[in-house]
């Protein structure tokens, strides 16, 4: 991801910040893992582990942040440095509202077991969307590693999908909440689940912006989808 | 060369086709520039690039030595100054520049910013009292001299002698001011002083600086030039300079991959 400075220690420096934030993208895709495992199993174990593990996102965030002050304050980097630290910094960021958003699901589900027998929730569909999700994010990390726009790109449009599917998977609990209103309380759970899900996909998507900015110099945020093609071209 | 300086600006010099010559060595190769009025531009490049050699063009300092020559054009405010009849010391009281190492003349301070006045105005004591004021103040240098006026020159410290030399560069009212390093001598402090000052000058002048610290060109200059071996590579405003580079050569030179 690095190409030769005159200075290799500021190569050196580039490089472990990027591993850093490598190695927190594949804690927090584990953790969203962990947290479907512990959903569809509904596993106090499982669902305990990912949320002890969210006191490691955090500090990985801290130490990565105090990483890119120190960079910042020492090198006053310029052009596609500055842009790789500020999206290292932003994507870093994201990954750990990602991580949150994985901790949160474990957290529901323990909710749920706790307030007594589990609900047989159909969690089949959650399961498929949580897969998108946590697929996109590592797309959006290898991309990252190889600061591919074209495969950012890409997973921008995959974002979409996930949200299409979100916005399915509303309508059919609102269809099943108006036919029975006793589905209306574990159909919220699944809202809030499926919310949290497509959060990470929308973090994903996020990260998979900053790899434009880093790699094309443009800020593609908020714009249409045919103006970020048009950049990445 | 991409050269994109914004379309509401106001041409103060056009560079056309510029070539210099040390003897045979070909030191600037067809130079194409304009250079925005009231702003400051910055040229950097590594040592040997021309940048210096460049920027004493534009007052015809290179015709103290006669083996070097320059072709093309140099329009200040549609003046061609290469062919113009003009004396070259009308054009220097124009185009006024302050070197790499302070050079106050061996006078007082008070002399070193009147000497220069005296050669183009015929200026009565007060008006020239006003006048060094003026001066000093504007180089922000008056709080720290108005009691020793009669001094040395050479007895103010570093950063102080230069703020001199800027003074005495402005005294005569230039339109354009050349700055060739002007705080690689200077300590930090000093420095900042002058960046203060220069961002300052831009409102009266045009100012044009060579700098080899590249943070001093994106922090005081609203364009920059990046000059490699004669050529001028890329020119755009600092921002984007720094920020997106268009050029490849010019982003390995700023993010410190060159070589």
């Amino acid at each position: 991801m690095v190409d030769k400075h005159l200075s290799t220690q500021f190569d050196t420096e580039l490089t472990a910040v990027s591993t850093r934030v490598l190695e927190l993208g594949g804690l927090v895709e584990s953790q969203i893992r962990q947290a479907i495992v512990a959903l569809s199993q509904f596993s106090v174990e499982v669902a305990n582990e990912v949320v002890a593990n969210e006191v490691r996102v955090n500090a990985m965030e801290v130490e990565i942040d105090h990483d890119l002050s120190s960079i910042i304050a020492r090198r006053q980097p310029t052009a596609r440095d500055l842009r790789l630290l500020i999206a290292i910094s932003k994507t870093t960021a994201n990954l750990e509202r990602a991580g949150d958003e994985a901790a949160k699901i474990a957290r529901m589900v323990l909710s749920i077991i706790n307030s007594g027998a589990p609900r047989n929730l159909p969690s089949l569909e959650l399961r498929v969307a949580s897969d998108l999700a946590s697929n996109l994010l590592n797309k959006a990390l290898d991309a990252f590693a190889r600061l591919d726009a074209q495969a950012a790109l890409e997973i921008l449009k995959e974002d979409d999908a996930i949200d299409r599917e979100f916005g399915g998977f509303v309508r059919k609990l609102v269809t099943f909440m108006m036919e029975d209103p006793r589905t209306i309380s574990p159909s919220l759970d699944l809202l809030f689940l499926a919310k949290a899900i497509e959060r990470v996909g929308d973090h994903a998507k996020n990260i998979a912006e900053f790899i434009i900015y880093v790699v094309k110099g443009a800020d593609v945020r908020h714009t249409s989808i045919e103006n970020v093609e048009q950049v990445v071209r | 060369m991409l050269s994109t300086v914004s379309a509401a600006e106001k041409t103060k010099i056009a560079v056309k086709d510029l070539n210099f010559y040390y003897g045979k060595f070909h030191a600037l190769k067809g130079i194409n520039l304009t250079i925005p009025e009231n702003r400051v531009t910055a040229f950097i490049g590594p040592s040997g690039c021309g940048k210096s050699t460049l920027l004493r063009v534009f007052n015809r300092m290179f015709e103290l030595y006669p083996e070097q020559r320059a072709e093309g054009q140099i329009l200040l405010d549609g003046q061609n100054i290469l062919t113009s009849k003009e004396d070259v010391a009308l054009l220097r009281a124009k185009v006024g520049m302050v070197f790499q190492k302070p050079t106050p003349f061996p006078m007082s301070i008070y002399d070193n910013i009147a000497f220069g006045v005296k050669l183009f105005e015929k200026l009565n004591t007060t008006d020239m009292e006003e006048r060094v004021e003026w001066a000093l103040r504007k180089a922000a240098l008056w709080t720290e001299v108005k009691d020793k006026l009669k001094q040395s020159g050479s007895s103010l410290s570093g950063g102080q002698q230069q703020r001199l030399c800027i003074a005495r560069g402005i005294a005569i009212k230039p339109e354009v001011l050349l700055l060739d390093e002007p705080c690689s001598a200077l300590d930090p402090i000093s420095t900042a002083k002058v960046e203060e000052l220069i961002v300052e000058l831009k409102s009266d002048y045009t100012v044009l600086i060579v700098t080899h610290n590249m943070q001093q060109a994106a922090r005081c200059s609203d364009y920059t030039a990046y000059m490699y071996l004669g050529d001028l590579v890329e020119f755009g405003q600092t921002e984007q300079m720094f920020f997106k580079p268009t050029r490849q050569e010019t982003e390995d030179y700023i993010t410190g991959r060159f070589g």
